[in-house]
């Protein structure tokens, strides 16, 4: 990567100095706080999960570069980061053989076959999640609790025959049942303690648990300056100020803001998912519209639609969107009053 | 892509709609049916047999009336004689079996407007004889339903484990519902489409001949 940063040719002429590769392994670490308190909170099989779907991530892409002649961009990191998020968006106890599938299509069809890092129009580790949301109902809706043994064994679904059916302990029934806290505030109505939401004590996907560490590791890029801090301050503002009014006027269905805030995937979604440089719109103001489309998705799909969870299709529909945001809104012009003209 | 038909003999032309310009897979027509009714391989046979028929029959007409249609209103005249063959199937199908009839649906219907029948009315059963018209819709037909059994294969087998309701991946096997629906119908097209690409491109490679892409023909 060039390191000048004043560039002699057509422009743009500045060049910030970072590269793919530093921001990578800036978003890496960031999200290494919450995948550590994943691998505490839902033991060994949290880190096969992450394990298992960081490697394939990186083999599907090395592979589909072989397959079209190309030379290699795993070194980039990008399969990295999206193999580590894909992980934190599945529930700990899915199958590893299924873990593997959604890391092949999230990678091969969500990234490579669009023309790799850069040309996907949709969030790879998403469009992963999505597939297997689509393929496996089931399996991506069984939650396990935590057990004391987490350390030194997993739950029998874990290591299912390639291609089987998931076969879940009798013994730990009330795992297989222990619903989000999203799913218990849909179907009964109530509402877990902020606390353990906001540090992540409850069952959940790997690593969406914890809202504390999902926002310091989204503070932490902000501060570097490797984030568009609009995009999470618009989804978040939009979901606070949507819960309120709703509960204004139906105050029954009980909802409240901070639990809005903190349970499901916002935090990770809104933090690491919906700041993907290359699915989000480029202006500033183009940032805080599709913010702000993807939180009030986020909400109708929670509080009207069939899934307790609606932070994944909300972004890949916001995805979709921001060429058509980036179409319509358009760069200040230095030193003037205009916009640019459309094309 | 008629021009080097007519000199083709019947089974030429027979072959031709099978394999070299296959509807579904060469010339990517009639993408609805192919990819609502394809969920099983049960469906597809059926949807594709419909289509088989109703194109047979609709292309024998065409040519047996081609010098009493006046080229002025001649689509609207292949409309009707297409519609008169899909009402018939229609009726059929509901006396062979009404929970078939139920799953294919609306598409039954909408066979009418299947732009492979009426394109082979137009570009050949309005100017060729009854014989070669037989051969090509005969040929466009059995490629229209080869196609439809590929997908409808593929998206049975990888969605349910099964063909033709019979559990050939054991009752173990965990389907991938997604199949099912319509993004494996899009799924298993892209992969076929792929295959068949990659294997014709490998077959003249192969035979050292100059072969020239042939991109899918606007219809």
């Amino acid at each position: 990567m060039l390191k000048r940063t004043l560039q002699l040719r057509t422009s743009p002429h500045l060049h910030s100095g970072t590269s793919v590769e530093a921001i990578m392994f800036h978003v890496a670490l960031a999200t290494l706080p919450a995948c550590a308190f994943a691998v505490y909170h839902f033991g060994l099989a949290a880190l096969l999960v992450l394990s298992v779907s960081v490697i394939t991530c990186v083999l599907t892409e090395h592979v589909v570069c072989h397959c079209r002649r190309q030379p290699t961009t795993v070194a980039d990191g990008a399969a990295i980061v999206t193999g580590l998020l894909y992980g934190m968006t599945l529930p700990p106890s899915l199958p590893l053989w299924m873990v593997v599938l959604g890391a092949i299509v999230a990678v091969g069809v969500g990234k490579m076959l669009f023309g790799g890092l850069g040309a996907n129009p949709f969030n790879p580790a998403l469009v992963g999640r999505a597939f297997l949301q689509t393929a496996f109902p089931l399996a991506m809706t069984t939650w396990s609790s935590t057990a004391s043994d987490r350390f030194t064994s997993v739950s029998r679904s874990t290591f299912t025959w390639p291609l089987m059916r998931p076969d879940y302990d009798p013994s730990s029934t009330d795992g297989i049942s222990g619903a989000t806290a999203l799913g218990l505030w849909k179907s009964e109505g109530t509402l877990l303690p902020l606390p353990d939401l906001f540090w992540g004590t409850v069952p959940g996907c790997v690593g969406e648990t914890s809202a504390a560490l999902l926002l310091l590791g989204g503070l932490y890029l902000i501060a570097r300056g490797m984030m568009s801090w609009r995009i999470p301050l618009a989804i978040l503002t939009t979901v606070a100020v949507g819960s309120l009014l709703v509960d204004q006027f139906e105050s029954e269905r009980r909802f409240d803001p901070l639990t809005m805030w903190f349970s499901g995937g916002l935090m990770l979604g809104a933090m690491f998912m919906a700041t993907d440089m290359v699915g989000s719109p480029l202006t500033g103001w183009g940032c805080v519209l599709y913010g702000v489309g993807i939180g009030a998705l986020v909400l109708i799909i929670r509080g009207w639609g069939g899934m307790p969870e609606g932070v994944m299709y909300a972004i890949l529909l916001g995805n979709a969107v921001s060429p058509l945001i980036d179409r319509y809104i358009h760069p200040r012009l230095f030193e003037t009053r205009q916009r640019s003209a459309a094309r | 892509m008629h021009t080097t038909d007519a000199a083709a003999s019947e089974p030429g032309v027979f072959a031709n709609g099978i394999w070299k310009q296959n509807p579904v897979l060469v010339q990517v027509l009639g993408m609805c049916p192919v990819l609502a009714v394809s969920n099983t391989t049960i469906n597809a046979l059926a949807m594709g047999l419909a289509t088989a028929s109703v194109l047979i029959l609709s292309s024998a007409t065409v040519s047996l009336l081609r010098h009493w249609i006046p080229p002025q209103a001649r689509i609207v005249t292949f409309i009707m004689v297409i519609a008169t063959f899909v009402t018939c199937v229609d009726y059929l199908v509901q006396s062979i079996s009404i929970e078939l009839h139920r799953a294919l649906g609306a598409f039954l219907s909408l066979i009418v407007v299947n732009c492979l029948v009426l394109g082979r009315a137009e570009a050949f059963a309005s100017q060729q004889s009854v014989r070669r018209s037989l051969a090509d819709a005969a040929g466009m037909g059995c490629g229209f339903l080869f196609a439809l059994l590929c997908l409808g294969t593929v998206r049975e087998l990888v969605g349910s484990g099964q063909v033709f309701g019979y559990p050939l991946l054991g009752d173990r096997y965990q389907g991938w519902a997604i199949m099912l629906l319509p993004p494996g119908g899009f799924f298993s097209l892209a992969g076929w489409l792929m295959f068949f690409r990659w294997w014709t491109l490998r077959r003249h490679s192969a035979s050292g001949s100059t072969f020239q892409l042939s991109g899918p023909t606007d219809g």
